[in-house]
């Protein structure tokens, strides 16, 4: 099997990762949209490893879910915070943050 | 050829010590202050004196001494050293300063004894009297530039003395400033000087005319750039307006600094620069032109002043304008320009003190319409200024009849048309002087009383007419005693390296005595029209009559002189400055305002798209990401 079956599939991941970020307003949803983003990437990430018969790109990978490990414990809290004073987890009702 | 002297530098830093001494001392030395300033004077006296004496112990080649202080400025081949330079030319005028400088302390001690501020009068007396000694004493221009701002801040500090009257504050910025466009000319000399022959040192700059290292223009440039400096000095055409109003100052201060000594500055100048002037023939002619037309702008403005200080004051213009006048007849003028400087020193000091004596009896009136008959009342201050009046106007054998006689002599010789205008334009400056001076004598010391009522005139105390003695008798004998065998001319050769021993052989345009003859035969003409106006039974009117002619209109004005400066200076000036607060309010705030405006418009702009919602940075980031996803596969393809 092609290996850029894998690339096609992460792209397709990110795609409809961005497109939930961008869509959907439900912090939530919103957030596991981002995961759904990282882990495509993590996808392609060790696809060109695999390509390059290099080990750099399972290395980044291993950072990236690091990094989404402690995104989510962050986070999340900052949305049950939120969630706690206003009983609502829409990410349009949390705009006060302009001019 | 020249020695060395450690006494040089206590000349200028006893006095310099001395104004310090009493600027910071407070009021603590009011009781004292006269005395220390008076001391601090009489000890440079003391030590010129010494130096003179020294001086003459000597060969006339090897009388000059110097003595190196310090190196003043170092960098790469430019070594200025501050040094002191004492040759018989400075050596007149180390005399003069201190001489009457320490007559005018003693005079001050008396003049100025009811004013609560004697102490600062003499602490800036002293200044000055540093101020001048360094300009004389410099071996440098750079050196001589110090002490002339020195004199310049002196001057100015003492004519606005009384700067509580705003009319007198006016007259010492003034005077400030017409001597700063002066001192542009010097600044622009001393760059000269170093560009053309890297020195700035007068025998630096002398050996470099010597071996033709500059171009006849760089030498005409430096020369013309010298005149300016000495015209501001000197009160000369076209910069002659302060002097008049500089009569604000007390009247010792009229006396010492703009009759005897700093006004002189510009004389001693131009005669330091001898080796320049001899070669720029354009800017000696210019020396000879600036001479002519001051030596009778002053004294027709003498001819119709009525305050007796201002009268003085036209005189001295006038008389400097003979020295200027002298100096630029090159060689053969330098010494006689000297001789009338140091007569002029003297029966000018002398007569102006006079009219402060006058002043000190009849309640600071200055305005000789209201004097007369004054000759019974205050009879030593009489006979003083009657001698230096007899000394100004040239009657044998008072000291003004042989210093101007010379020049009167020397111009007539300067050769051709030449010699026929420059002779006739001295002996008309004698005749309008003896009218002048005339005038003043007869207005105030002769003829009816026209006194204020409650003006008692009295004699000055003796502290202020003994120095006038001692200058009245300078002004009787100084001319004869300088004179004598060319005695004085002799002293200064060496300075100017000049041939004046062939001198007397030269082919004269007309014999000295016919010359005599004619310089008398005009003083005559001028004392005679005086009496026939002033003189006994002529009344005169205490108030300045204002139907007279156009003429009188104009010399009251100081010829308009004040009139031109405005008109072609100040109000263009002013013009300008209007014009050019317009371009930076407009132009340059406009442009700091527009750019913080337009910073502002385009922020304001902008923030339209921070809407809160976290969902459209989202869209931007990917809209970002994109574009530069496009740019980077554009740029590769």
């Amino acid at each position: 099997m092609s290996l850029d079956n894998y690339l096609y599939l992460s792209a397709l991941l990110f795609t409809i990762g961005a497109a939930g970020v961008l869509i959907r307003r439900n912090a939530i949803v919103v957030f596991m949209c981002i995961e759904l983003m990282l882990n495509a990437s993590n996808l392609a990430f060790v696809t060109f490893s695999r390509m390059h018969g290099n080990i750099d790109g399972q290395l980044f990978a291993f950072f990236t879910m690091v990094v989404a490990a402690c995104e989510v414990v962050v986070g999340l809290a900052i949305i049950v915070t939120i969630y706690r004073s206003r009983r609502s987890a829409s990410v349009d009702d949390a705009r006060l943050l302009k001019l | 050829m020249n020695g060395t002297s450690q006494m040089l530098v206590y000349l200028i830093a006893i006095p310099l010590f001395s104004a310090a001494f009493l600027l910071l001392g407070g009021r603590a030395l009011d009781k004292v202050g006269h005395i220390i300033g008076t001391l601090a004077s009489s000890a440079a006296f003391v030590i010129g004196l010494l130096e003179f004496f020294a001086m003459l112990g000597r060969a006339p080649e090897n009388r000059g001494v110097t003595q190196r202080l310090f190196t003043w400025i170092e960098v790469g081949n430019f070594n200025v050293g501050a040094s002191l330079f004492l040759d018989q030319l400075s050596m007149c005028f180390v005399l003069l300063i201190t001489g009457v400088g320490t007559l005018i302390h003693i005079y001050s001690i008396a003049y100025m004894s009811h004013d609560h501020d004697r102490r600062r009068f003499f602490a800036f007396l002293n200044l000055f009297i540093a101020a001048m000694l360094l300009l004389v004493l410099g071996d440098s221009y750079l050196s001589l530039y110090v002490g002339w701002e020195g004199v310049g801040l002196a001057s100015y500090l003492l004519i606005g003395f009384w700067n509580q009257k705003p009319a007198y504050a006016t007259a010492a910025k003034k005077a400030f400033v017409a001597n700063r466009v002066g001192d542009v000319g010097l600044s622009l000399a001393v760059m000269i000087a170093f560009v053309q022959f890297g020195s700035v040192s007068f025998s630096g700059v002398a050996e470099g005319v010597e071996a033709g290292k500059a171009s006849s223009l760089a030498l005409n440039c430096l020369g013309a750039a010298l005149l300016l400096a000495a015209v501001g000095k000197s009160a000369q055409f076209p910069l002659q307006a302060w002097l008049g109003d500089a009569m604000a100052g007390p009247t010792p201060v009229s006396a010492l600094i703009h009759a005897a000594t700093m006004v002189t500055a510009g004389v001693y100048l131009i005669s330091r620069s001898h080796f320049v002037f001899d070669v720029a023939t354009i800017a000696q002619t210019l020396v000879l032109i600036v001479g002519a037309i001051t030596l009778l702008f002053g004294a027709i403005i003498g001819m119709a002043k009525d305050d007796i200080k201002k009268a003085l004051a036209a005189s001295t213009m006038s008389q400097i304008g003979y020295m200027i006048l002298a100096t630029g007849l090159g060689p053969v003028g330098y010494a006689f320009a000297m001789m009338h400087l140091l007569t002029h020193g003297f029966f000018k000091a002398g007569m102006f003190l006079g009219a402060g004596s006058v002043m000190h009896g009849m309640n600071d009136e200055v305005d000789m319409r209201k004097y007369g008959a004054l000759r019974k009342y205050m009879p030593i201050t009489f006979v003083t200024f009657g001698l230096g009046y007899l000394a100004i106007i040239g009657v044998p054998p008072f000291a003004g009849f042989y210093s101007k006689d010379k020049i009167i002599e020397i111009a007539l010789d300067a050769g051709g048309a030449k010699g026929i205008i420059l002779g006739s334009i001295t002996l008309l400056g004698a005749a309008i002087t003896a009218f002048y001076m005339s005038r003043v004598m007869l207005m105030t010391f002769f003829g009816s009383k026209r006194w204020d009522a409650g003006t008692h005139p009295h004699e000055s105390p003796s502290l202020m007419t003994i120095p006038m003695i001692i200058l009245a008798i300078g002004s009787v004998t100084a001319g004869f005693i300088f004179n004598m065998g060319d005695r004085f001319v002799k002293f200064l050769e060496p300075v100017f390296h000049s041939e004046h021993g062939g001198h007397g052989e030269k082919a004269h345009l007309l014999p000295p005595i016919v010359v005599s003859a004619l310089a008398l035969t005009a003083v005559a003409i001028g004392v005679s029209i005086a009496i026939a106006k002033y003189g006994r039974g002529k009344e005169i009117p205490t108030v300045a009559p204002s139907d007279v002619s156009v003429w009188t209109k104009v010399a009251r004005r100081d010829l308009l002189q004040d009139d031109l400066n405005e008109a072609l200076f100040m109000r263009p000036g002013q013009e300008l400055t209007k014009a050019l607060a317009i371009v930076d309010e407009k132009v340059i705030d406009g442009a700091v305002r527009g750019v913080g405006s337009l910073t502002l418009d385009v922020a304001s702009g902008v923030r339209k798209t921070q809407t809160g919602f976290v969902r459209s940075y989202a869209l931007w980031i990917v809209v970002g990401a994109l574009a530069i996803l496009a740019a980077i596969t554009l740029v590769t393809l």
